[in-house]
């Protein structure tokens, strides 16, 4: 991951350096506010590839978005990043890519498929446990402060995470690496949503997911915050399409989503705002 | 099962959509074979979990075959020759995971067999074995996908068997039985065969429900079809190499046993 970064880190300057500004700009100072909802001109349909960890509030910005356009549509696809960047490298017919880590727009970015993506949110790991906490995880008696992966997981738990080629397992990789916990994934899921599910109903002692995806599973999960999470935060970037058949919504959505409303909404579902 | 072996030539107004499907169904394989990048065919083989995955999809596919002929064989009987009433619904309910998103089956898997399932709960506290994320809940995922394939094609080969070739068994004294252990076995062996080779085709190919219900982990769980789809997320030629190996094995192995068990049966 690390090198990953850094080649990302070239990429952006590449980019940055011959397209404009935007991809810099500071979010929730889109030009002119809010956008989207207040433009009346858009119709057609707006279809926006998205981290499926973004399904809940970009659900929400949906409504506000078709609310304040009645004549536009718009369409989602949740998926894995890598997926998702797969679908528009393969030609999909997009307007809007918002992935959840910065490897997978950059393969986009690299094929020209995409212009100044900008990150919008970060969103850190944390552990989740079934509401029944089958392998009775808690916090260390007497600790302070954030516990260690290793502090709150015992060898012989059930843990699912997501696979090393999606955003959300590379992650998962570094903070069990990073951690030194004995304990070792059991299975190795293609989406963090399939980590989720398997939380949810019971079927593993622990999963780890983004802190998303514990507002979306609302009292069937407990979370726990742990020290090694900083080691991997996962940043969300979101750019409009080249090949957009609808780029005026297209940039509407966008800048919705780094306005201060769209900030808001990531921020009450467990988003933090990009550093 | 009777067929005639002379040639016949085909009715022109078939040649047409004929080869609009092979064409049809050809062509994405062809497309897969273009974009393989042979050069590098050797070192992806060599790939740490190939051979592992192919191992494990090989024994999953054939236990779920297996388990499928062993309950499917007797569900297509009952479906075919029983009058009981309610048969069309239980044909109905029987062929459901045909029509269920696999994923959708996984999850259904899970509400059963899961740790917290109405079965599998019963599973852990007596015997404290758990299904979830095993290479049996591989089995498991493959079976409940597959069978359906098996029961249609054995269904379907026990209402075309003449009926008075056991008559005739029944007559001379034998046995309900015996009747179906020589008479409508033999009868519906291609049926029966045929519908294996199906079964074991999708038993392979399967993905939706093995992901959810079995988890994806190197060697007890991952098998081909989900190396291929995770290979796909960072490397797409890796991915199209194992497709066509997927697709090499699977195919030489329908030709051959093809050849073996409906050749020999068709003679």
């Amino acid at each position: 991951m690390r090198w990953r970064s850094g080649a990302l880190l070239v990429a952006g300057l590449v980019l940055g350096g011959c397209g404009s500004a935007a991809g810099d700009a500071p979010p929730g100072v889109a030009e002119g506010g809010p956008a989207g909802p207040g433009d009346p001109g858009m119709t057609g349909t707006l279809t926006v590839l998205a981290a499926a960890s973004l399904t809940d509030v970009f659900a929400d910005l949906e409504e506000q978005l078709e609310a304040a356009n009645p004549q536009l549509e718009v369409r989602f696809s949740f998926a894995g990043s890598s997926t998702l960047a797969a679908q528009v490298l393969q030609g999909a017919p997009a307007d809007v890519l918002a992935t959840a880590d910065e490897a997978q727009m950059a393969r986009v970015a690299d094929a020209g498929q995409v212009a100044d993506p900008a990150v919008f949110a970060e969103n850190p790991l944390v552990l989740v446990v079934p509401a029944g906490n089958p392998a009775g995880i808690d916090l260390p008696a007497g600790g302070d402060g954030v516990p260690g992966l290793a502090d709150l997981l015992p060898a012989d738990l059930t843990l699912a995470v997501c696979a090393p080629e999606v955003p959300c397992g590379a992650a998962a990789e570094e903070v069990l690496a990073a951690s030194r916990t004995p304990a070792a994934p059991d299975t190795y899921e293609d989406d963090v949503r399939a980590v989720l599910t398997k939380v949810v109903l019971g079927e593993v002692d622990a999963g780890l997911v983004y802190r998303s995806d514990v507002r979306a599973a609302g009292d069937d999960v407990r979370a726990f915050d742990f020290r090694e999470s900083s080691a991997a935060v996962n940043r969300y970037p979101i750019g409009v399409l080249e090949g957009a058949g609808n780029p005026v919504a297209a940039q509407a959505f966008v800048d919705l989503v780094r306005s201060a409303e769209g900030q808001q909404a990531l921020a009450d579902a467990g988003f933090s705002p990009p550093s | 099962m009777s067929r005639t072996r002379e040639t016949t030539r085909v009715p022109a107004p078939l040649l047409l959509p004929a080869a609009l499907a092979v064409a049809f169904l050809v062509l994405p394989l062809v497309g897969l074979l273009v974009r393989t990048p042979w050069s590098e065919l050797g070192a992806q083989l060599a790939a740490p979990g190939v051979g592992e995955a192919l191992r494990l999809s090989l024994v999953s596919a054939t236990l779920a075959t297996g388990l499928s002929l062993l309950l499917g064989v007797p569900l297509a009987w009952v479906l075919a020759r029983s009058r009981a009433r309610g048969r069309s619904v239980l044909r109905a309910l029987v062929t459901v995971p045909l029509v269920l998103p696999p994923v959708v089956g996984g999850v259904a898997l899970f509400l059963v067999f899961g740790r917290q399932g109405i079965v599998g709960s019963w599973l852990d506290d007596t015997f404290g074995v758990t299904l979830p994320f095993t290479t049996a809940a591989v089995v498991i995922a493959e079976t409940f996908v597959a069978m359906p394939f098996l029961v249609i094609s054995v269904e379907g080969a026990l209402r075309a068997a003449d009926g008075r070739f056991e008559d005739v068994a029944a007559t001379l004294g034998a046995g309900r039985w015996t009747t179906f252990r020589r008479v409508t076995l033999p009868l519906v062996a291609p049926g029966i065969a045929a519908g294996a080779v199906l079964c074991w085709a999708r038993a392979l190919g399967e993905f939706g429900a093995t992901i959810t219900f079995a988890g994806n982990f190197p060697g007890t769980t991952q098998t081909m079809p989900l190396a291929v789809y995770l290979a796909l997320q960072r490397d797409p030629d890796a991915a199209i190499v194992l497709s066509v190996v997927l697709l090499a094995v699977s195919l030489a192995t329908l030709l051959l046993l093809r050849d073996r068990w409906l050749g020999r049966a068709a003679a």
